[in-house]
C-alpha cells in the first residue's frame, strides 16, 4: 500500500434504477477540478480503472461528486459501495476545463447557451449550468430520458438554469419523442436563438445532436467518453477523429467540437470489447462452461 | 571448463514458456555464479566500469562472489546502483559492461549482468535492507515519476538525510517497470516491488494518483508543500501511431496500450476486470525492446505473432537477447517491411495490412542506411490485431502548467546532461522526459547524476 488517504465514500444516492450518485473524499481533486473534465477510479484490487465525468465538487470539505449508471462489471460493483467504504483509487482531475469555463466571462455572457443532456449525461451538464450561473448567466438545459423515472437531478439543474424543457421517448413526462425533437421544437417552433449547444449524453445522441444542429447551424459542444486505460495520454486507446486528425479524449479532450467528431469511428471503437465484457459477465455468471464447445453447430463458420 | 566460454545461464525451454507468464532466465546457482565470476580477470583499469552508466564498481563485487561472499557482493553493488535485480534483468549489457570487457577479446564476456542478478536475488532472499540514514535533516524534496529515474534519485536523496516524497501518476509505484516491461522478463511481485519497497524502508514517501501538472502543480509544490527541490522523472509519454489509413480500427492498439493492460492492470490473468484483445494473427510494427515485448505478451495470450520492421536485422534497436528470445518462441520476422495501410472489414476490425519490401540505402552522411521502398513490391499480411510499437512524444502535462520550464522543438524538457538542470531555479530532470525514449539504466544515470546535482544546490542554497 502507499501512502494516501483512504478515498472514502461520504454520500451515496440512487437517482433511478441503476443509476447511483456518490461523493468521494479526494481533496487533490476537489481542490484542481473544474467542470468538464473527469476522473478515474479503480472499486478493488482488481477492478479496471473506470474513467467518470466530475459532476460537482466541494473543494472546502475536498470531495468530488460522480454519477454512473451500473452497466458493466466493474460499475455494478462499484454500485455495492456503501457510505463509509472506500475505493482503491481516485484520481484526477483529467481532461481539459469545459470550453465555456475557459471563455471569459463577458464573453461568455454575450452567448445564448442551450445543455442537451441524455441519460447520464444530466449529471455533466450540471456542473457547467452551475458554473454559468456563478456569473450570473442562466442558460436552458433540455433532459432526455427514456421515460419519466430516468430524468436525474432535474431539481439541481432547475436551480442553476433558465429554462429547463424535459423530454422522453415513452412520453411518460414532457415532450413526447428525443432530445432532437424538443430542439428542433425550440428552434424552429418557438424560433428561440442559440448561440452554443453543449449536447452530453450517449454517443449516438451526441451524433444525431449533431447532425441537426449542423443543418441548422448552431455551433455545437460535446463530451466523448470513449474506451480507456490510464487517462493520461499515455496508452492512446481514446484516440478519436477529430477533423480528420487523431486527438487523444483524454488529454485533447474529452470536449470537442460536435460536427468535426467522426461518430461512426468513435462509437465502433466504443463496442470494441463488448465480446470480451460479454464473456466476462458469463464467466461470472455461469463459471467456466462457457470454454465447453457447446453444442458445436457453428464448428465450420 | 572453457575459460573462454561464459557459464550458461539456466531459461525455461521455449516450448514451455510460451504458455506462462512466468520469467524466461532461470538465473545462476551459487555454483554457476562462481565459476563465471572466477573468469573475470580483475583488470586494474577496468573499462566495464566506465561502460555502466552508473559507475558500477564490477570487479569489486565480482571479486565477492568468487570468495562466494553474496552479500558482500551485493553491498558493493548497492552503492552505485538503487535497483541491481531489475538491471540484471533488463540493462542491455551487451552494449554496455560487457562490450567493454576484456574477456570479450578472445571468448565470451564475463556475464556481468546475471552475476549481478544473482547477487541481488541473493540479498533479497536473504531479507537484506537498506538502513535509513542516522541523521535526516528536514529538509523535503520531490520526485515526480517513479519509474528507473525517480526511484534512483530518491534513493539518492534519501541516503543523503533529505525528506524525500515520490508523486506518481499511476495507482502502483514503478513506472515502465510494472506497466511496459511483461512479467516474463521482470516479474512485479517478487522483483520490481521489493526493490521498491527497499526504497520505502529508507525512508521514501510514495504517494500515488498525483497526476502533477494536473492534481497539483510543481509552483504549489514547491511555494505551498515546502518542497524545496523537485527533480521530474515522468517517463516518455504519448504514443506515435503512423498516421496511414485504418489505424483507428478495432483491432489497432499502441504497444503502450497492450502492455498497460496485460502488465499494469493484468489483464493476462483472468480474474482481474481489465480486458485484452488476444487476437489471432498479431503483427507488432516496429523493432525495439518494446515491440519484442509487445509481440511475446500477444504470442503468451495465444496468438501467430510476427513483427514488422522497416530496416534489417542489423538495426533492431532491441536488446540481442530480447531478440534471441522472441526468435525461440516462435516470433516471425518481416524485416524490411513497412506498413502502408491497415485493411479493414464491414465491421470495423482489422483484416489485413498491406505492407511494401525495403531496401537500406548506403550510408549517409550520419552513417544510417536509410530505408527506401522497393517498388511494385506491395503485398497484404492476414491480420485480425495490429500493434504499433513505434515509440512515444513527451507529454505536455508538465511542461505546459510549469512557467519558464524550458522544452525544446520536440517538447522534450530542457536539462543539462550531466547535472539535470533545468531552466528553472530548483527544479531537475532526468530520464525519457529529457531524452526521449531510451532505456531503464540510462534513466537511472540521469537520477543520480540529478541527484548529485540537487544536494549541492541545495547545500549552497542553505549556506547563502
Amino acid at each position: 500500500m502507499t501512502e494516501n488517504h483512504k478515498y472514502i465514500i461520504t454520500r451515496k444516492e440512487a437517482l433511478a434504477d441503476s443509476i447511483y450518485l456518490m461523493d468521494i473524499k479526494a481533496p487533490r481533486v476537489a481542490s484542481h477540478c473544474y467542470p468538464g473534465q473527469f476522473i478515474i477510479l479503480i472499486a478493488d484490487e482488481k477492478g479496471e480503472r473506470i474513467p467518470l465525468t466530475i459532476c460537482d465538487y466541494d473543494r472546502d470539505i475536498g470531495t468530488v461528486t460522480i454519477v454512473f449508471q451500473a452497466l458493466g462489471s466493474s460499475t455494478k460493483l462499484l454500485a455495492e459501495y456503501e457510505i463509509g467504504d472506500a475505493v482503491r483509487d481516485f484520481t484526477g482531475p483529467l481532461g481539459q476545463k469545459s470550453e465555456l469555463v475557459s471563455m471569459p466571462s463577458d464573453e461568455l455572457a454575450k452567448k445564448k447557451v442551450l445543455f442537451v443532456a441524455g441519460g447520464v449525461g444530466a449529471a455533466h451538464v450540471y456542473p457547467q449550468i452551475k458554473w454559468m450561473n456563478q456569473d450570473g448567466y442562466k442558460a436552458d438545459c433540455i433532459i432526455g430520458a427514456r421515460s419519466r423515472e430516468f430524468v436525474i437531478l432535474e431539481d439541481k439543474i432547475r436551480q442553476f438554469a433558465d429554462n429547463v424543457y424535459i423530454s422522453t421517448d415513452d412520453g411518460s413526462y414532457g415532450i413526447k419523442g428525443n432530445v432532437n425533437d424538443a430542439i428542433k421544437y425550440l428552434v424552429k417552433e418557438q424560433g428561440i436563438h442559440y448561440d452554443i449547444i453543449v449536447a452530453i449524453g450517449p454517443m449516438i445522441m451526441m451524433k444525431y445532436v449533431c447532425i441537426l444542429t449542423k443543418e441548422l447551424g448552431i455551433k455545437t459542444i460535446v463530451s466523448m467518453n470513449p474506451i480507456m486505460v490510464d487517462g493520461t495520454g499515455m496508452c492512446g486507446a481514446c484516440r478519436l477523429t477529430i477533423g480528420g486528425e487523431i486527438k487523444f479524449a483524454c488529454v485533447d479532450g474529452p470536449e470537442f467540437d460536435g460536427h468535426l467528431v467522426n461518430f461512426d469511428e468513435a462509437m465502433n471503437r466504443l463496442s470494441m470489447y463488448k465480446t470480451e465484457e460479454g464473456k466476462r459477465q458469463l464467466r461470472a455468471h455461469e463459471g467456466d462452461t462457457h470454454h465447453h464447445k457447446g453444442c458445436e453447430c457453428h464448428k465450420n463458420s | 571448463m572453457d575459460v573462454l566460454k561464459k557459464v550458461p545461464v539456466n531459461e525455461q525451454d521455449p516450448t514451455v514458456r510460451i504458455n506462462n507468464f512466468e520469467e524466461v532466465c532461470l538465473g545462476y546457482t551459487i555454483d554457476e555464479a562462481v565459476a563465471e565470476a572466477a573468469r573475470c580477470i580483475q583488470c586494474k583499469n577496468p573499462k566495464c566500469v566506465k561502460g555502466c552508466p552508473v559507475s558500477i564498481d564490477i570487479p569489486g563485487f565480482i571479486k565477492e562472489i568468487v570468495n562466494r561472499d553474496i552479500v558482500g557482493a551485493y553491498k558493493v553493488i548497492n552503492k552505485y546502483s538503487a535497483l541491481p535485480a531489475i538491471c540484471g534483468r533488463v540493462c542491455p549489457q551487451e552494449t554496455q559492461c560487457e562490450q567493454v570487457c576484456i574477456r570479450g577479446i578472445k571468448g565470451d564476456p564475463v556475464s556481468i549482468g546475471k552475476l549481478e542478478r544473482f547477487a541481488a536475488d541473493w540479498a533479497r532472499e536473504s531479507n537484506i535492507k537498506p538502513k535509513p540514514p542516522e541523521k535526516k535533516n528536514g529538509r523535503k524534496v520531490a520526485v515526480i515519476g517513479s519509474g528507473p529515474a525517480g526511484l534512483t534519485c530518491a534513493k539518492e536523496m534519501a541516503e543523503l538525510g533529505y525528506d524525500v516524497t515520490i508523486f506518481e501518476a499511476l495507482h502502483e509505484p514503478g513506472g515502465v517497470l510494472v506497466y511496459g516491461i511483461p512479467e516474463f522478463r521482470l516479474p512485479k511481485e517478487s522483483v520490481v516491488r521489493p526493490e521498491i519497497d527497499n526504497l520505502r524502508a529508507l525512508g521514501v514517501r510514495i504517494e500515488t494518483n498525483v497526476i502533477v501538472g494536473k492534481s497539483v502543480t510543481i509552483d504549489e509544490l514547491m511555494d505551498v508543500e515546502g518542497f524545496e527541490a523537485v527533480f521530474i522523472g515522468t517517463g516518455a509519454g504519448l504514443p506515435k501511431f503512423m498516421g496511414i489509413p485504418g489505424e483507428n480500427a478495432n483491432g489497432v492498439f499502441s504497444a503502450n496500450e497492450y502492455l498497460t493492460r496485460s502488465n499494469l492492470m493484468k489483464a493476462f490473468d483472468e480474474s482481474y476486470d481489465t480486458p485484452i484483445i488476444t487476437g489471432k494473427k498479431v503483427a507488432v510494427v516496429g523493432g525495439g525492446n518494446v515491440a519484442m515485448d509487445a509481440a511475446r505478451t500477444a504470442l503468451r495470450l495465444g496468438a501467430d505473432v510476427t513483427i514488422v520492421y522497416r530496416r534489417s536485422e542489423a538495426e533492431l534497436p532491441a536488446r540481442i537477447e530480447e531478440v534471441h528470445h522472441a526468435k525461440e518462441e516462435g516470433i516471425h520476422f518481416r524485416l524490411l517491411t513497412n506498413p502502408k495501410e491497415i485493411l479493414v472489414d464491414d465491421k470495423g476490425w482489422v483484416k489485413g495490412m498491406r505492407c511494401i519490401k525495403m531496401k537500406l540505402q548506403d550510408p549517409d552522411e550520419s552513417g544510417r542506411r536509410r530505408p527506401v521502398e522497393i517498388e511494385g513490391s506491395e503485398f497484404v499480411l492476414e491480420l485480425d490485431t495490429v500493434i504499433m510499437a513505434l515509440g512515444t512524444s513527451p507529454n505536455p502535462l508538465i511542461s505546459s502548467t510549469t512557467k519558464g520550464l524550458k522544452t525544446d522543438k520536440y517538447g522534450c524538457i530542457v536539462a543539462d546532461e550531466v547535472t539535470g538542470v533545468t531552466s528553472r531555479e530548483g527544479i531537475f530532470a532526468g530520464g525519457d522526459a529529457v531524452t526521449g525514449s531510451a532505456t531503464v539504466i540510462l534513466a537511472m544515470g540521469a537520477g543520480k547524476a540529478a541527484a548529485k546535482a540537487m544536494n549541492q544546490y541545495l547545500l549552497s542554497k542553505a549556506s547563502r
